[in-house]
Formats: C-alpha cells, sequence, structure tokens
C-alpha cells in the first residue's frame, strides 16, 4: 500500500550512491525484496515508472525485482519452515513460539549505471 | 555511451529511516517529551480516544497532539479547551508518516511550547491504515493502536506487523460489545499470539470505561522516560 513511498525512498538512495560514484545515467536497479514484506509488485512497477521520468539521473531506469523467500524459525523445536504455507504455527510440533527469520527485507541489491 | 557498471548498494530502504528515528528518539528524550505513535484503522474511534485520554490526564501531564491527515475531523479549539496543543501534518499524500515528517511536526510543536509548560506527552495521530504505518519507525517513545470492537475480533490474524510493532493494544467501543460476534478473550489470545508483551486496554472513549488504567499507564510510561 506505500509502493509510492518506497520507490520515493529507492531514487533518494539511489541519488545519493550515484553522486558518490560519479554516475552520469543510472540504467537498471535492482530490489531484493521479502516475499512477506506487504509490498505489490505490479504497484511498485507501476509507481516505479511514474516517480523515474521526473529524475534526469535516471529517467528510463529499468526496475528489477528478486524476492527472498520467507523463512519463519520454530523456537521450542530449533526448526525453520516456509512462512507463506504455515504462517505463525510450526508444521513440526505445533508450537506458536516461532519468529520471522527473513521475508521481509526491502534492499536496493545493486544497480547499473554509466 | 559511458562505461556500464555495476555498483553493489545492499542498503536496506528502511535503514535511513531507522537511522533518524533513533536520532529523534535520543532528542526527544533529551527534551523529557514522551512521543505516542497511535494508529489504527479508519472510524476506530481515534478522536474520541483522543478526548478521552485528554480528558483523565488534564493537570497530570502537559501534552500535545500531531493530527496527520489533512481532512482531520479533530476541531483544534476543542483541543485547546483541553489543554491540548494541536498541529495538523501533511503527508503529501502519503499513507504513513516518516521520522522526517514527525520531526518536522515535533518542530512546529515545539514552537507552540513556552519554557515553563515543556510537553510531557506528545501524541501523533498517524494515517488510518492498519499496513503502511506500522513500517515505518516514527522515531516514538512507544507505538500504540485502537482496534474497535465492530472492526472484528481477527484483526490480529490479518494485519501482524501491526500487532507487533505496537507495545499497546486498545479495544475500543466495547459499550456495542453484545451486538456484535467479537469475542474478547479470543482477541486478546490472538494479540498476545503476535506479541506477548502487548499492554491490552478494553476501553469504551465514548462513556470513559476503562480510560483510567490506559491513561495510567501514560503517565508511569512519561515519568519513566523523563527519569
Amino acid at each position: 500500500m506505500h509502493e509510492l513511498g518506497v520507490v520515493f525512498y529507492v531514487i533518494r538512495d539511489v541519488k545519493a550512491v550515484a553522486e558518490e560514484n560519479d554516475v552520469t545515467r543510472v540504467d537498471c536497479v535492482t530490489l531484493e525484496i521479502g516475499e512477506v514484506s506487504g509490498v505489490v509488485h505490479e504497484l511498485l512497477r507501476d509507481a516505479w515508472k511514474w516517480a523515474v521520468k521526473k529524475e534526469s539521473l535516471m529517467a528510463d531506469a529499468e526496475l528489477e525485482i528478486e524476492t527472498i523467500p520467507a523463512v519463519t524459525f520454530c523456537e521450542d523445536c530449533k526448526r525453520d519452515y516456509p512462512t507463506v504455507e504455515y504462517g505463525k504455527t510450526c508444521p513440526h510440533c505445533g508450537s506458536n513460539h516461532t519468529f520471522l527469520v527473513q521475508g521481509n527485507e526491502f534492499i536496493i541489491k545493486d544497480m547499473q549505471v554509466e | 555511451m559511458g562505461d556500464v557498471r555495476v555498483i553493489e548498494v545492499k542498503q536496506s530502504v528502511f535503514a535511513e529511516n531507522d537511522r533518524r528515528a533513533d536520532a529523534l528518539r535520543a532528542e526527544l528524550k533529551a527534551h523529557g517529551t514522551f512521543l505516542l505513535n497511535l494508529m489504527s484503522s479508519p472510524g476506530s474511534g481515534k478522536t474520541t480516544t483522543l478526548a478521552a485520554t485528554f480528558k483523565a490526564l488534564r493537570g497530570r501531564l502537559n501534552m500535545a497532539v500531531m493530527e496527520a491527515d489533512i481532512d482531520s475531523d479533530v476541531d483544534a479549539r476543542a483541543m485547546d479547551e483541553l489543554g491540548v496543543r494541536a498541529i495538523q501534518l501533511h503527508t503529501g499524500g502519503m499513507c504513513h508518516l516518516d521520522a522526517d515528517m514527525t520531526a518536522q511536526g515535533l518542530r512546529g510543536l515545539e514552537a507552540l511550547a513556552t519554557p515553563d509548560a515543556p510537553i510531557d506527552l506528545a501524541i501523533l495521530e498517524n494515517v488510518g491504515n492498519l499496513v503502511c504505518p506500522a513500517e515505518f519507525d516514527t522515531g516514538a517513545s512507544a507505538n500504540a493502536m485502537i482496534l474497535s470492537v465492530p472492526e472484528g475480533d481477527d484483526k490480529a490474524l490479518k494485519y501482524p506487523l501491526m500487532f507487533e510493532v505496537c507495545d499497546v493494544v486498545l479495544i475500543n467501543k466495547i459499550d456495542v460489545l453484545p451486538y456484535f460476534d467479537f469475542n474478547l478473550e479470543r482477541c486478546r489470545e490472538r494479540i498476545l499470539m503476535r506479541n506477548p508483551h502487548a499492554k491490552i486496554f478494553p476501553i469504551c472513549a465514548k462513556t470513559g470505561e476503562g480510560i483510567e488504567p490506559w491513561a495510567d499507564w501514560l503517565v508511569a510510561s512519561v515519568r519513566a522516560w523523563q527519569a
């Protein structure tokens, strides 16, 4: 729901990195997004297309998205399992003493520049 | 065309906001101002709850409120009558507030404060939404949310992150419990499943029922923050 907001954050960070590295043009930005981060990829792409047009440094920049699978760890049986399939309850032992190990990320992985 | 190269960034998009939020929290601590980030769905009774809370705390704490939505129905004059300074924050169409927007609001509040009446408790009324505000650290000392009875007792199942980040859950509109299929115990269990440390206060902002324990919690939290 906050896709446009995070796109603005990404652009801000990309511009900062570009400045440090004497970049004249950003061609592509790759994001790593957790499976349960709540970000809708289609909305993110739409927001991206709209927002980058306003930036001369990255007006045509492509957006690549890589997904980080969500994994939850069970504190009782010390095993992990896929979050999307089983949610909060451990499928191995039925415990609710579980926490998300990965899957909530929103990371700028790299950027292809000139 | 220049040389094409790839720059490794490996940076969380939330990292910068988190840094700014931590800096704001430190600044608030130094000022002795406890900032409560209040979140909820639209229509959960935030404004009524704020009014009831301010009434209960009148004379005990110096308070201020920041309204995050542009067309808020909170009347600043009504807040004034309760001894509360209010300012409006503009989110620029965003679905949430971040640490920078909060810091701007606080600077606005400080301009309203006087040296003999520093702000003990500032409440940030976040945008009505159970998804986005949970993702962004505003720099608050504590997070609270209001869940109202008509919304259903399954909200903690549907919006996990919101319940994980909240220190306090106010279950509002308990006066209408008999008319809804809302099980208070089941709701409590579901909240605690998401967040075993959550403090849960069933309240009715309209009648004032349950407001006192919540107000006491606020006073204790503010004093601990200022200690």
